[in-house]
């Protein structure tokens, strides 16, 4: 199998707080990565390292075959993000956010008009096309954030809690367009608070104060903990943690 | 009565945490104060003057000596062609220029009459009057000194200033600077701070809280409330101990009229802030639709009965402008409430008038 | 490049799209370009002259007709009572009190010589300022014209003195301008800071951090189309208002305008730049930008001229780059100077240009 994200001992530290201690795993090719972890464990600290946003303090990692330390600028080309907030400019249009965000990725004029038909057709959003992008409901925008997120087809995605306040049919099926994206080969890597959530990933790996404590298939992670649900291992592993979440 | 002073103290937090707007709130009337008493004045001295001299007898270099020590003139220059005069000007280095003809003496004497010439860059018109008289003043001088007359027949002015005998700027614009203050804080800061709330989205989980609305939005002028009196305390003191300012009325009377114009400002803010849902929005209104008015409108910068009359009429509508006068006349005349109790009146119906249609709106809005 | 004409394109929709901003950024102005000359105007008419006079010679009327001739002052009252006059001061109702003393006439017929007591409210120094002068300077014309009399002597003084670059003393060539330079200066620094900041607040900087963009042309995206709307602006108010409705003409080439307006905005837009990669919020960016604006605008020689200042203040007017477009404009519009009168100013400007900015790139971290 490919590896896409690979990282060994990544730390990073402000001043004398560890956000993230020895970080090492791997990620391979479309794979959905769950990266789950209590509030201020470090998971959106380790992500924003993956992403370029941020230099690690120390340790290695590569992503997408390049080096967080040296090539920020090629992994930036080769990832997608979608942050909680769901970035989409409100005051845009459906059609104008993806022009936006397919032309500085560097997608020709051509390639945009079409993938933008054929993504508004598959998505089945027709109606929502030209209108402003605040004024359709919030399912659809995140489903739209996420197409905007894969649109320019990177190697990786990186979700940071995608599903926040939708309602349990939205949130199946946005995991209906993540799998999707996955059988394309787009490897997934997403953070989330739902463990209905973390049952559909592939692999989880579970953060508390700021290191990796557990990573394995939900299988085999509850068979570890000798536990019916995802739920309870979560429990047992955020409840030793020292770190009060913010 | 606990849960809305929860709510104050909530709104006195996001103020004071926003350590560089609360910099700035009150770092700036300590700077206009400051370049208003010490910077800026119409008051004209040492200006660059340029002399072309035709004549280079005696009598000339006297009379440049004398435009030179007047004070109100520095010679930076003494030319002898006439046709560089347009270069100096042009550079933009030189104000005036004092032309003295050849044979400027010998003429004198003979005809007893002195001819000189000034010429002003007028693109600055007031400054070019004034410099005309200065000229004029010491050309008048010198030549009643070289013909003999040591005091002048005629009629001698003896002018008295009034209240404020060294002229300064002081006394006129400390009462705009108030005024402006007062706009800055209460219109757009409060203004701002609701439509934030709004455009976050945290506006509704105040307003489903079991609190009436009305008094969140109290609450959140609170704090502008005290930071504003607060920051007249700061202007009042420094005009006083730092400007020498006159305060010959009551101070409390003083505290009482900026209060009301306080509550007007709020009222407005509170209105622009029910009318928009965005902050830039809020706050181009406040800046164009108020602030900048009051800059014009208030009589402290350019004098109101200057202006064309349509003009006038406009300047009615500024809170500002009544409370200038109100201001003026406690701190300067130390007048009591009996000369500009319609001063006062205008500012009260102003507030209940803005209080009662930002009211309306709000009600509309929920 | 081509991500910069994406950012560029996504721009002009936001601000076209913004319907309350819209009239901010081009009707307001506009309004004020027409406003403030008229307002500003300094030239000082209709003054309120109280006279108190005791005794009415032919002397004393002929030197009040020589005053309320002068089109410069309103009679308001004429009163035998000093106290009324002062209450009229004290009213507002009188800007100046002139008192003749009942013996003026017999003082100039013996001693050929005499005073007369002007009393000014001297609240509003510039206007006390001026109409003591004026009054002064007509009872200099009456005293030549009585000299003349007594002595049998012609004019004494030959003074002759032209105005030069505006020969009709017309205020609004004066101001105009000006007042068009601080409302470029204002929308540009104002929108750059807060459109940049609004995109910090709202989190969808951080969208575009992960994207491939590079700093550099995330930042002339942002700046290229406020640089496009502070020309289109300026356009607006130079020919419509300050040619059209006010009749300026220029003297100097307007093309040597644009050339300095072109290097004034990207210095500008580089201090909005700046000034929003140190604010966290819209408020803050505001009241920064506000504070900043106020003193630019007050330190400008707008209204007071620079010269005038005390010498620490005049170098800090060095430091602010409105003082440099708006002696610009006075000298092209109204004197007609060319390039090698301004080369010092456009070199001053290009230094700004390229502090604010360096400063601000350097300041404005694409990694967090």
């Amino acid at each position: 199998m490919q590896t896409v994200i690979h990282t060994e001992n990544l730390c990073k530290a402000f001043g004398d707080f560890k956000a993230a201690y020895n970080i090492s795993f791997e990620v391979y090719k479309g794979e959905i990565f769950g990266f789950l972890g209590a509030n201020g464990a470090g998971k959106t600290t380790a992500m924003k390292m993956l992403c370029g946003l941020s230099i690690p303090s120390s340790g290695k990692a590569t992503v997408a075959g390049f080096d967080v330390w040296t090539q920020t600028e090629e992994i930036k080309r080769n990832i997608g993000y979608m942050s909680q907030k769901f970035s989409l400019y409100e005051d845009l249009t459906v059609l104008e956010n993806l022009k936006f965000f397919g032309g500085i990725y560097g997608m020709s004029r051509a390639e945009i008009k079409e993938k933008s038909q054929q993504l508004v057709h598959e998505l089945g959003i027709s109606q929502f096309a030209n209108r402003l992008v605040k004024s359709i409901p919030l399912g659809w925008k995140q489903k739209l954030a996420f197409s905007v997120a894969i649109f320019h087809n990177p190697a990786i995605v990186f979700l940071d809690e995608p599903t926040g306040g939708v309602d349990p049919i939205t949130r199946r099926q946005f995991w209906d367009l993540i799998y999707q994206a996955a059988a394309r080969g787009i490897t997934v890597f997403v953070t989330t608070h739902y463990m209905d959530e973390a049952e559909y990933c592939d692999r989880i790996s579970m953060m508390v104060d700021g290191e990796i404590k557990a990573l394995d298939t939900p299988e085999n992670l509850k068979k570890q903990f000798g536990v019916e649900t995802m739920d309870e291992v979560f429990y047992e592993l955020a409840r030793k943690a020292q770190r009060k979440g913010d | 009565m606990k849960q809305f002073f929860a709510f104050i103290k909530k709104e006195f937090l996001h103020v004071i945490r926003d350590s560089k707007t609360l910099l700035m709130l009150f770092g700036l009337p300590i700077v206009q104060i400051a370049l208003f008493g010490f910077a800026l004045s119409n008051e004209v001295k040492e200006v660059n003057l340029v002399v072309c001299n035709l004549s280079n007898e005696t009598k000339a270099t006297e009379l440049i000596q004398k435009f030179d020590a007047s004070g109100n003139f520095k010679v930076v220059q003494v030319i002898h062609d006439p046709n560089a005069l347009d270069q100096w000007f042009k550079n933009g280095n030189i104000k005036m220029c004092l032309v003295i003809p050849a044979q400027f003496e010998k003429n004198a004497v003979r005809e007893r009459k002195i001819d000189v010439q000034l010429i002003a860059d007028s693109s600055d018109p007031n400054l070019a009057t004034t410099l005309v008289n200065y000229g004029n003043q010491i050309v008048f001088d010198f030549q009643m000194k070289w013909f003999g007359q040591s005091t002048l027949p005629g009629i001698n002015p003896e002018v008295h200033m009034m209240y404020n005998p060294s002229l300064k700027g002081t006394t006129n614009f400390v009462p705009g600077v108030i005024s402006l203050i007062m706009m800055l804080i209460c219109v757009l800061m409060t203004s701002v701070s609701i439509v934030k709330e709004k455009e976050l989205g945290t506006m509704e989980v105040l307003l489903v809280s079991p609190f009436h609305p009305f008094f969140i939005i109290i609450a959140k002028a609170i704090p502008y409330f005290v930071l504003s009196l607060f920051n007249l305390s700061i202007i009042v003191f420094l005009s006083i101990n730092l400007l020498d300012m006159p305060m010959e009325g009551s101070i409390l009377l003083l505290f009482a009229e900026s209060g009301l114009l306080i509550l007007v400002c709020l009222s407005l803010g509170l209105l622009i802030s029910n009318t928009t849902n965005s902050q830039q929005a809020a706050m181009l209104i406040s800046l164009l639709g108020m602030l900048i008015p009051t800059l014009i409108f208030t009589g402290f910068l350019f004098p109101i009965e200057n202006m064309p009359k349509p003009l006038q009429i406009i300047s009615n509508i500024m809170p500002s402008k009544w409370y200038y006068i109100i201001v003026k006349d406690i701190m300067i005349k130390g007048l009591g409430i009996k000369y500009f109790w319609k001063e006062t009146l205008i500012l009260m119906g102003m507030a209940i008038f803005l209080l009662a249609l930002s009211l309306k709106k709000f009600k509309i809005r929920l | 490049m081509r991500n910069i004409l994406y950012i560029i394109e996504k721009e002009f929709k936001h601000i076209l799209r913004n319907r309350s901003i819209l009239p901010a950024i081009f009707v307001a102005p506009m309004i004020q370009l027409i406003i403030m000359p008229l307002a500003a105007d300094y030239e000082i008419k209709n003054i309120n002259l109280a006279i108190v006079s005791g005794h009415y010679s032919s002397e004393t009327q002929h030197l009040i007709q020589k005053i309320t001739c002068s089109g410069f002052f309103k009679l308001v009252k004429e009163t035998s009572s000093f106290e009324e006059g002062k209450e009229l001061i004290e009213k507002d109702q009188a800007d100046l009190v002139l008192q003749i003393p009942n013996d003026l006439e017999e003082n100039l017929v013996k001693e050929k010589k005499g005073k007369v007591l002007i009393f000014v409210n001297a609240i509003n120094g510039t206007k006390a300022n001026i109409g003591a002068t004026y009054l002064s300077s007509i009872l200099k014309t009456y005293n030549l014209e009585f000299i003349q009399k007594e002595f049998g002597l012609t004019n004494p003084v030959d003074l002759r003195y032209s105005n030069w670059y505006n020969k009709f003393m017309n205020y609004p060539f004066f101001i105009v301008p000006g007042v068009l330079v601080t409302l470029v200066t204002m929308i540009g620094a104002y929108m750059c800071a807060l459109n940049i900041v609004k995109e910090k607040e709202l989190g969808t900087i951080e969208q575009i951090n992960v994207t491939p963009i590079k700093k550099h042309e995330f930042i002339l995206g942002k700046l290229i189309p406020f640089w496009i709307i502070g020309f289109f602006v300026f356009s607006v108010g130079f020919f419509f208002i300050g040619m059209g409705i006010y009749g300026i003409r220029p003297l100097g080439s307007i093309l040597l305008l644009y050339l300095f307006l072109a290097v004034f905005l990207v210095a500008v837009l580089g201090l909005g730049l700046l000034i929003s990669t140190y604010s966290q919020t819209q408020q803050q960016a505001m009241s920064v930008a506000f504070f900043f604006m106020m003193i630019f605008m007050l330190m400008s020689g707008l209204f007071t001229p620079i010269e005038s200042m005390p010498n620490w203040a005049i170098t800090m007017a060095k430091f602010n780059p409105v003082t440099y477009f708006i002696e610009v404009m006075r000298m092209v519009v109204l004197k007609g100077s060319g390039f090698a009168d301004i080369s010092g100013h456009l070199l001053k400007m290009l230094g700004f240009a390229i502090f604010f900015n360096s400063w601000a790139v350097w300041n404005y971290r694409k990694t967090v």
